[in-house]
Parts: C-alpha cells; sequence; structure tokens
C-alpha cells in the first residue's frame, strides 16, 4: 500500500520515509528548474527572502508544457535531477525536506539529505501526461519572464512517487537493479 | 522543376510538429508493449504500465506524452527536381513556431548557450538537409528531449580499438547514462566519418523503424548483440532495476579516414518521437 504524504513535509515524517516506498502526495509543492534555482540561490547568498515558504516544502523539478484552455497545466513530467545538484544543498540548508525528480544525485545532495532530513522522491520520467492528472491547481508565484521554467505553486492530490533516496542515504538505484540481478542468478 | 510553396512546408512542419509530440509512433508502442509482457520484474512491468498508460492517454487527449517536448530536429530529404518558392530555412521554423504555439507544447530553446534568455518559440529548429534525386520532399520531424540528449556521448576511437572498442564505448555509455535519460532507452549509434559525420549517422540512427535492422548482416548481429548486453545489465526501466533498459539499438556506418574510427551514441528516452511526411 502507498504511504500517503500531506503537505507541509515536516522532518519528523521524513525519518520515517525509506527508500523503495512508493508515496502518494497530497497538498501545495513548488517546481523549480535550473534557472529558477540559480535565482533562489543568489537570493540566499544576498540574505533576501525568498519568493515562498520553503520551510517543510517540496519541490519539484519540472517545466510543464502550457495548460489549454480550461486545464490546471499541461503535461508535467519530473526533469534530471542533477543538474540541481549545485543548488539543492542550499536549499535544503534553508528547510527544503522534499525533492521530486529523476536520476541521479551527487555526494553533496545526498549529504546535504543526511545532515539536516531531507528525502528524493522520484516520479515516471516521461510521462507527464498522465502525472498532470494529479495536479488540480498551478499559480506562476515568481520568475514569470523564464517561461515553462517559472517557479508554480501547485496543489496536487495523490502525486504517485517512489522514495530513491532517503534521509539515511540508501538508494533504490542501486538497491533494486541489485536485487534484481541477485534473483536472476 | 516541381515546385513546392514555402508555405506547404510550413503547413506540414507545424503538423508534424504537433502529431509527433502527441502520438508515440506504432513501432514504439509495439515494441514497449511487447517488453513489459516478457518483463519478470514487478516493478519494471509496473513502470511498463505507467508508461503504456501515459500514451495512451496522449493520444486520446492530444496531450504532449512528454513535458519536454524537444528541439524541433527536421530531416529533408530534397529531390534535385525540386523547386522551393520561397526560403526554405524559414519555413521551417515557421512550421515550428506555429505548431509548437497552436499545439500548447513547451518551448524549450535558449537564444544563445550562454545568456540563457527563452526564444519562446521554440526556434530554431535543428535542420539537416540532404539532396537525394527525384522531385519529392520528404520531411521528419524528431523533437528531441534533453535528458536524453544530455546523456549522449562521443569518441575518436583508434582503428585498432576494433569492433571490440566500439562495444565497450556503447555499454559505457548506458551504463554512465543509468537512470538518467528515461530508460527504456533507444541507443542510436553512428561509426565511422569524421567527428561530426559520426554524431549525425547517431541521431539519424534514432529515427529508423524499431522493426528494421541494419542492412549489412554484420552490423545487424552487432545492434542484436549489444541490445543482449544492454538488457542484461539491469538497470531497468527508470533505472530501478529490472530486463527492460533499451528498446533498440540502431547503428548507422560510414566510410573513414585511415587512421579514425569515431563513435557515437546518441541516446532517446521511450517517447521515441518522430513524424514523416512526403510532399
Amino acid at each position: 500500500m502507498p504511504i500517503s504524504i500531506t503537505t507541509p513535509l515536516t522532518r519528523e515524517k521524513v525519518r520515517t520515509l525509506k527508500s523503495g516506498d512508493s508515496c502518494l502526495i497530497t497538498g501545495v509543492i513548488y517546481t523549480a528548474r535550473d534557472a529558477a534555482h540559480k535565482r533562489l540561490c543568489e537570493l540566499v547568498a544576498q540574505g533576501k527572502e525568498l519568493p515562498m515558504d520553503v520551510k517543510d516544502s517540496i519541490i519539484y523539478f519540472v517545466g510543464p508544457t502550457p495548460a489549454r484552455p480550461g486545464e490546471a497545466i499541461g503535461s508535467a513530467g519530473p526533469t534530471t535531477s542533477y543538474r540541481m545538484d549545485a543548488y539543492s544543498p542550499t536549499m535544503i540548508q534553508q528547510g527544503q525536506t522534499g525533492m521530486i525528480g529523476k536520476g541521479k544525485r551527487s555526494k553533496e545532495v545526498v549529504d546535504a539529505m543526511k545532515e539536516h532530513g531531507a528525502v528524493y522522491f522520484g516520479a515516471i520520467g516521461g510521462c507527464g501526461a498522465l502525472l498532470s492528472n494529479c495536479i488540480k491547481k498551478a499559480e506562476v508565484i515568481a520568475y514569470d519572464d523564464l517561461g515553462a521554467e517559472a517557479i508554480r505553486r501547485l496543489e496536487v492530490v495523490d502525486f504517485p512517487v517512489i522514495v530513491i533516496i532517503d534521509s539515511e542515504g540508501n538508494n533504490l538505484y542501486e538497491t533494486g537493479r541489485a536485487a534484481y540481478l541477485e534473483q536472476q542468478k | 522543376m516541381r515546385e513546392i510553396s514555402a508555405q506547404k512546408v510550413t503547413e506540414v512542419v507545424k503538423k508534424l510538429c504537433i502529431r509527433a509530440n502527441c502520438y508515440l509512433p506504432e513501432d514504439v508502442k509495439k515494441r514497449i508493449e511487447d517488453l513489459h509482457d516478457a518483463e519478470p520484474w514487478p516493478q519494471a512491468r509496473e513502470i511498463l504500465e505507467r508508461i503504456i498508460e501515459n500514451y495512451q492517454l496522449a493520444e486520446s487527449g492530444d496531450r504532449p506524452i512528454c513535458q519536454d517536448t524537444g528541439l524541433a530536429c527536421v530531416f529533408l530529404k530534397i529531390g534535385q527536381d525540386v523547386h522551393i518558392n520561397g526560403d526554405l530555412t524559414e519555413a521551417i521554423n515557421e512550421g515550428v513556431r506555429q505548431g509548437y504555439t497552436e499545439g500548447y507544447l513547451r518551448k524549450s530553446v535558449v537564444r544563445d548557450p550562454l545568456d540563457r534568455v527563452n526564444t519562446g518559440d521554440n526556434t530554431p529548429a535543428m535542420i539537416y538537409y540532404d539532396i537525394v534525386p527525384g522531385d519529392k520532399l520528404e520531411i521528419t520531424v524528431a523533437p528531441k528531449g534533453a535528458g536524453s540528449e544530455n546523456m549522449s556521448q562521443i569518441k575518436m576511437l583508434k582503428p585498432s580499438d576494433g569492433v571490440e572498442g566500439v562495444k565497450d564505448f556503447v555499454l559505457w555509455a548506458v551504463e554512465n547514462a543509468g537512470p538518467n535519460p528515461c530508460p527504456p532507452i533507444v541507443v542510436g549509434v553512428g561509426v565511422g566519418g569524421t567527428f561530426d559525420k559520426a554524431a549525425y549517422l547517431a541521431k539519424k540512427a534514432l529515427t529508423r523503424d524499431l522493426n528494421e535492422h541494419n542492412p549489412n548482416p554484420m552490423w545487424a548481429d552487432l545492434e542484436k548483440e549489444l541490445l543482449e548486453k544492454i538488457n542484461a545489465s539491469g538497470i531497468g526501466p527508470q533505472g530501478l532495476g529490472g530486463k527492460t533498459t533499451a528498446l533498440s539499438v540502431n547503428i548507422e556506418q560510414f566510410p573513414a579516414h585511415i587512421a579514425s574510427l569515431p563513435v557515437a551514441v546518441n541516446i532517446n528516452c521511450h517517447v521515441a518521437r518522430h513524424e514523416k511526411e512526403v510532399i
């Protein structure tokens, strides 16, 4: 049975999530990709206020297609996460507890996750049409000039993810593959 | 000389951009479904089920299969007895502009690789021109996402590295990519030519129908061997373990310099989009 997660995602809740857990996220999450992360980290460096409350937040690495009339959002699947590796440790220090993306993360990101208590979720890459069904509302809250890369506040219901890397650093990319290969022996 | 209007080119490119992004080709769907049926690992099967559900939803609702609607890679085969009335390149870019705007597709192009300001209309297209005999114009639009493009590799091997060197490099590229390019992937390989020719061949290989093999039996065998090795790696769908790591390995080869053995690996995700029309 998938684990239901309601935002905000507290550090206490993060500690209970284990690599391999299937989860359904409900509540508010924020979108940000490379360009938005760069600006957020510049604000942090300048000691300025961020455009959203980062404490206990989940950031979804996504740049959706434009919404058709009458729809909340267009296709909205995850982008490759390693491009955010330069920025995620700073965001985790600021209080972010969850990331949704796909693909490998750096040691620096995993170290920050372990130190502060954060979790890395994977959504299925290339399933943007399906995932957009779980996004009920989308509103640009910062950097409208970035188009698809603007920061959006999303309201999601039962958004499906898998815990790839947990707050202890266990990594499903390593253990999932190893388990499959072991079973093939 | 047969006359084709630039306006006609624009209309076709526009249509192909929208269609390619919302409808996965039949050969790709069939291969994903076959590999789903043959997948022994439960989580991998479940991921493949979601992937199938996703492209079915996309085609039933005219929605983009993936939010990364890509750079518009446009391959042209221009009959030498065709005359285009108007500016061909501009006609293609206008088709991309209209298709990506009217089709609610994502605009993913920046005007300069360092200043990174979005052009706002997904132009310019990446256009490959090929002059061929005849009086037809064949246009293939293959939207290319960056998640898999960024995992692509090229290397100038030595002739002494031989076929083993080619195999090692392709397998290394797939291993290095791991979960990042959204497996199951299509692996386009270009061998021979110059540095740039090998990369072009690798990209062109991605537009081949998955049911076709390299016409040369030696290269067809190499495609088969590499596919088996990749699918024994255990990377699996989305990199979470399983049998289905690649849908196909497509190799294109070309004569090379006596001193060179260039090898390029262009990776595509499972959203292996390409649409063709002949005018």
